[in-house]
């Protein structure tokens, strides 16, 4: 079967922790992890409710591969209706904490209402019960695995919790576990501080044994991992240099927003490579990356574990920033450095530990950043009202700017609120780089036109993690299509985001994706779930979750004039490399999504399609 | 067979020491394991608790790989299969056993009483007391072709000539030996 079967119900507001079946029914539409959950949430909640007020829910739920010996078995996700968007959020991560779920006996959690006082949630096995965390609250997530651990005498507890940014109500703060993994976007923390939950802790001792056709599954996820050790990118590219190996590659193709996306290209975009981790220091003669780490069950091993330079300015006299700790990946390293023009590789990771540590997204912080430093530079922003100089380029700001979010002092605050409410604050909404007020990661969409429609059309905002066409249009996976144009465009938009929901819904992690199709997640979920599997009806359950989550965001308030770009990407056109001349084509290839995906002009499914898919 | 010639068919701590030297005639293989290369996968666990309990149960494998975080170093730690085995001298029951195939010191789950004293003798705490069951468990080999070794991506953990344990070390350095450029 491989689900557990039963799901946990925590009312924060009564304190209770109730044990209920899973619902079967829905199972078999939705698969599980993010599928399953969105179903049990948009159920039980209104549409329209403050995604802050304790008539939210936050549900954490696992796939029916999380904890198998399935490669990259390991994923959880984090469902909620995020802050940041008003949109459906649902932000998935790695590390061990999912399969821990798992083996104590849990498909998913559902956390309602809203506790009193600060309080953590300890599963062991059967016994379950809300604990108290007002030690906890106020220190960081680091902090809090390492002491919930000594307090019950468990090094093999493990820890999901907010920092200080969840705790404060961050819109982009994150949920983190294992120290340096995070069910990343979209504000998922800020959502699990405003219910007074601090942290979820796990030790689970029961295991999965009831994968319905064991032989099949150890002969079927073994050929399967040969083919991820046998793949260039899943094989070689990513484990030995993360996903940062993208930085170079995406720079050469003018596809590497710089400043805000007032540029394309990075002058000193090697500075900020995969190349330049691996590259010996000047100062101490060590690179910044120590070495590579899975998630669990992860033969890909794509992480990145690093030690900053302890004589960098940042963590001078900081001794708990010495050690290794979760290094930058190429989301993060652009963010961080591209988007605000920034080539100092110490800094970036400096920043990067300071979000893992109080709990935050380094995307929207580095994008919101980067539109705080252009209105520096046009003189929106001065210094009086920053606090400090902010022009782009400047290490010195990034690195102060990052502890004053954490802590939420000063500037800081705004900086919490995302670049859209930010902007707007100061009159320049158009310098926003987002949509559905969550900021964009690291493709520019003039240079890969297929990212601009994904953008505008995911569910939970901007985002790479719903269609990632850039395989396609960069990587020729599955097939090389040209990303400097609209044409056919729509279409493999939709095919990536039916692919990746079935995916995500499965527990197994979407960079698999690079030497999987569905045809070999099929066979894998076949022989451990009950119930016929093929690969036509996964890609039924794909398709089912997305327009489950658009209905959702449609019921939200959310309309076609969500699913916009900003002008920036449409009207100012790339002023270098391969994309020179190009805007973003999201005008021309919105109408033509909104039909192949059975969608009246407004964006809304017809009846018809609804029908279909049984919604 | 010159050892009838000399054995005293009464001695039993004769016989015991002979019967360790016929084994020692049999090719042994070993667990090596080099940490540098793992990546903290828990692949092994996996493999391990699903080969001995035919459960997906990391907390019943009986290798555990450990996250030095500050270092960023993982390690995964077996037992050794001493020879002269301490967890084997100690138990009351003598229900810890040599498949002298394998050179495994294995647990005989039929007589051992779950006293625990092999808990307290193994130096490096490689077998341990379940709970679950009542009685000890540690790594037997999985008779012969383990489990752990298999299921590592990485070759973190291999199954080599027990008496060439240091072959990949020696080579590395004899690589070097007859390089001129250093």
């Amino acid at each position: 079967m491989a689900w557990t079967r039963q799901i946990l119900r925590v009312d924060l507001t009564k304190g209770t922790c109730t044990s209920e079946a899973l619902n079967m029914e829905w199972a078999m539409d939705y698969l599980g992890s993010r599928g399953l959950a969105t179903k049990y949430l948009v159920e039980e909640i209104d549409p329209k409710v403050d995604p802050l007020s304790a008539d939210n829910k936050l549900i954490m739920a696992t796939g029916p591969m999380t904890g198998t010996i399935a490669s990259t078995g390991g994923r959880y996700t984090v469902v909620t209706k995020g802050p940041l968007t008003g949109a459906i959020a649902c932000s998935n991560s790695g590390g061990y904490f999912g399969a821990e779920m798992k083996f104590a006996g849990w498909d998913m959690v559902i956390f309602e209402g809203k506790s009193s006082k600060p309080v953590y949630l300890m599963i062991e096995n059967d016994k379950v019960e809300l604990r108290d965390a007002s030690h906890l609250w106020g220190t960081s997530t680091w902090h809090t695995e390492e002491q919930i651990k000594k307090e019950n005498q468990d090094p093999q507890i493990r820890i999901s919790s907010i920092g200080k940014a969840g705790e404060n109500q961050v819109l982009f703060s994150c949920v983190v576990n294992d120290l340096h993994r995070a069910a990343g976007r979209s504000g998922v923390g800020a959502v699990m501080g405003s219910k007074n939950l601090k942290a979820v802790a796990i030790r689970g001792t029961k295991g999965i044994g009831n994968v319905a056709n064991p032989a099949e599954f150890q002969k079927v996820t073994t050929e399967k991992k040969q083919i991820l050790a046998e793949n260039a990118v899943t094989g070689e590219g990513l484990p030995t240099y993360g996903t940062q190996v993208l930085m170079n590659v995406i720079n050469e193709m003018g596809a590497l927003p710089t400043r805000n996306f007032k540029d394309v290209k990075f002058e000193s975009a090697n500075d900020i490579s995969a190349e330049a981790m691996a590259t010996p220091r000047e100062t101490d003669g060590k690179a910044q990356l120590v070495t590579n780490q899975a998630c669990f069950g992860c033969t890909i091993a794509c992480g990145r574990i690093s030690k900053i330079d302890k004589d960098h300015f940042s963590v001078q006299q900081k001794p708990q920033y010495h050690g290794a700790s979760g290094g930058l990946e190429y989301e993060a390293a652009w963010a961080l450095g591209a988007a605000n023009g920034v080539k100092d590789l110490e800094a970036l990771q400096y920043a990067q530990m300071v979000c893992n540590e109080h709990g935050f997204d380094p995307i929207s912080f580095g994008a919101t950043v980067g539109a705080v430093m252009e209105m520096y530079e046009n003189g929106t922003l001065d210094e009086k009202k920053i606090g400090l100089k902010a022009p782009f380029g400047s290490a010195e700001a990034l690195c102060e700017l990052v502890e004053m979010t954490a802590n939420g002092e000063g500037f800081g605050v705004e900086i919490g609120l995302g670049s859209k409410r930010l902007c707007e604050k100061y009159g320049q909404p158009e310098l926003s780089m987002s949509v559905k007020g969550q900021e964009f990661p690291a493709y520019d969409p003039r240079g890969i036109q297929g990212m601009g429609l994904t953008y505008a059309t995911s569910n939970r905002g901007a985002c790479h993690l719903r269609s990632y066409t850039v395989a396609s249009e960069t990587l020729g996976i599955p097939v090389k299509t040209d990303p400097l144009v609209t044409e056919g465009k729509p279409g493999l938009v939709m095919a990536f985001q039916d692919a990746t929901a079935a995916f995500d819904a499965s527990g197994l992690c979407i960079f698999t994706s690079f030497a999987w199709g569905l045809g070999d997640i099929q066979p894998q979920i076949d022989a451990a779930c009950e119930g016929d599997w093929s690969e036509e009806k996964l890609q039924e359950v794909g398709e089912r979750i997305w327009n489950m989550e658009k209905l959702f965001n449609l019921e939200a308030g959310l309309t076609k004039e969500d699913d916009q770009l900003p002008t920036r990407l449409t009207t100012e056109a790339a002023t270098e490399g391969p994309a020179k001349g190009l805007v973003a084509g999201v005008p021309e290839m919105l109408p033509e999504y909104y039909e192949i995906r059975g969608w009246d002009k407004d964006g809304v499914p017809s009846a018809e399609k609804r029908k279909s898919l049984g919604l | 067979m010159v050892y009838n010639t000399k054995l005293k068919a009464t001695d039993l701590g004769t016989v015991k020491h002979l019967v360790i030297k016929i084994k020692r005639y049999v090719m042994q293989k070993s667990l090596y394991i080099d940490p540098e290369k793992c990546t903290g996968c828990l692949q092994c666990e996996m493999a391990c608790s699903f080969e001995q309990t035919g459960v997906f149960n990391p907390s019943q494998s009986r290798i555990k790989v450990f996250n030095f975080e500050e270092e960023g170093r993982k390690v995964p730690y077996t037992c050794t299969q001493c020879d002269e085995a301490w967890c084997m001298q100690a138990c009351p029951v003598d229900s810890i056993k040599l498949d002298a195939t394998t050179g495994a010191k294995v647990v005989q789950d039929e007589t051992c009483v779950g006293c625990k004293v092999c808990t307290i003798s193994c130096p490096f705490g490689t077998i341990n007391y379940v709970v679950e069951t009542g009685k000890v468990a540690k790594c037997d080999l999985c008779g012969g072709d383990p489990a752990c070794a298999k299921a590592c991506p990485t070759d973190a953990i291999t199954f080599v000539d027990a008496n060439w344990t240091g072959l990949d070390k020696m080579r590395k350095w004899a690589a070097k030996a007859n390089d001129a450029s250093l």
